[in-house]
């Protein structure tokens, strides 16, 4: 925990002591809960420095930072496309892309240092394994076209998650969701149209979007997370208002949404029971596999070790950077103090 | 040692003007060595899309702000002058420009 004094949204030391002493008042609803309960149900957001119950609070962090870590673990499966773009246009977009991801862990780490976290401790915490991602970005990006999909299916279906998320109660994380939707779009337009591109190629560059497409399609339906009926944390999140829709009711909509898409780009979403349900007025579509979504997130997925040993390498080799960067902060500091005297 | 260092990169505040004739307004946190830093960082963060013409950055434990609460007693003396609301006036319909 930090012991800074700062402002806006963060919350100091000292106020966050008081508002602790406000639930030791016995079983009585105190005036933060009555004030946090009403802030809730009036639809209104809970600042930082608000009074918030433990849970929310540990909830918002663990949440933040599980969404930071994997947009700054997200970089890696199309960073590793950068030097091998088929041209300097795609290079250029892809760049951009994944700078966008990491602003995007930054946009969250900034979000998650509004309740005390701090982002170093968060980074430790993920390359030790203590904290997760999202699972989506233990797999392997085999060819270019992998690169498509992942800005159609995997930057889509994040783009379902979090548009919800942009009135998510705690406001920070939605004022942070609201920069990164807007950004988002770009990237799931910049994957359809490279996928279209290859489309219109020749049969091996449609064979490649095809087998991307039948690789991507289950683990993007697993972003969602568990169904319903096993997913524990989500009735508390859904009271609280951090989370608008089910998971699988987020999942329903990405398919609906998608399945339009695919057959514009001409290729088969690899389901065989998905088909449109006109009594439901939605699509049917297929189990997923709960047996491989639970594997790789526990730790077994393709490229889980290879993901955390990268992203404690790149933390390793950037020490002396910020070293650096410290001790020249501190010889200006001084140089001036000096002067001044 | 590396550990003591990240922790001497302070928090910083940024505050981003989005066009002229507007206010520069709180965009969110950076971790930077120096103000220096910061102001680039601020740029490569949260200005990536022609977002801002001007940016301010302001050492986090340099802000004072207001009690915890938004709305507590600090802000009460504006609570009862509804006098100050120009609605408070009736004046007659068939009055102009007024």
């Amino acid at each position: 925990m930090s012991e800074q004094t700062t402002a806006g949204d963060q919350m100091t030391a000292v106020e966050r002591t008081t508002a602790g002493e406000q639930t030791t008042a016995g079983e009585q609803t105190t005036a933060g809960e009555r004030a946090f309960a009403e802030t809730i149900a009036k639809d209104q957001r809970v600042e930082p420095r608000d009074w918030m119950p433990e849970g929310y609070r540990k909830t918002m962090i663990r949440q933040i930072a599980q969404h930071a870590h994997s947009e700054i673990i997200g970089m890696q499966p199309e960073g590793a496309w950068i030097t091998r773009a088929p041209t300097l246009r795609r290079k250029a977009i892809l760049l951009a892309k994944v700078q966008d991801e990491a602003g995007h862990g930054l946009y969250l780490y900034s979000a998650a240092e509004t309740l005390g976290a701090d982002r170093g401790d968060l980074t430790r915490r993920l390359i030790e394994g203590r904290q997760k991602y999202s699972s989506i970005f233990n797999y392997p990006t085999l060819t270019f076209a992998d690169v498509g999909v992942i800005g159609w299916l995997v930057d889509g279906a994040a783009i379902c998650n979090q548009v919800p998320l942009c009135r998510s109660s705690f406001g920070p994380y939605a004022r942070a969701m609201i920069r990164i939707c807007k950004e988002e779009s770009f990237h799931q337009r910049q994957g359809y149209e490279l996928l279209m591109t290859m489309m219109s190629g020749t049969p091996e560059q449609r064979e490649m979007v095809q087998d991307a497409t039948n690789r991507w399609w289950w683990p993007s339906l697993m972003m969602f997370g568990p169904p319903d009926a096993d997913s524990p944390n989500s009735a508390q999140s859904m009271a609280w208002k951090i989370k608008r829709h089910s998971n699988d009711e987020l999942r329903q909509r990405f398919v609906d949404m998608t399945v339009p898409q695919a057959e514009a780009l001409g290729v088969t979403l690899p389901d065989p029971e998905l088909r449109w349900n006109a009594e439901r007025g939605q699509h049917d579509f297929g189990e997923i596999d709960w047996v491989e979504f639970k594997r790789v997130i526990a730790g077994g997925g393709p490229l889980n070790a290879q993901r955390i040993a990268h992203r404690r390498r790149a933390d390793e080799e950037g020490a002396w950077v910020r070293e650096a960067a410290a001790a020249h902060a501190a010889k200006q500091a001084a140089r001036r103090a000096g002067s001044d005297a | 040692m590396s550990e003591e260092i990240r922790h001497e990169w302070p928090l910083f505040e940024v505050f981003v003007r989005a066009k002229r004739g507007l206010n520069h307004v709180h965009v969110g946190s950076l971790r930077a060595a120096d103000h220096e830093m910061a102001l680039h960082h601020a740029r490569d963060l949260y200005t990536r899309r022609n977002e801002g013409v001007s940016i301010w950055v302001v050492r986090s434990d340099d802000v004072v702000s207001s009690g915890p609460a938004e709305k507590d007693a600090f802000f009460a003396p504006s609570g009862d002058k509804v006098y100050r609301h120009p609605t408070y006036y009736s004046i007659p319909d068939s009055v102009p420009h007024i």
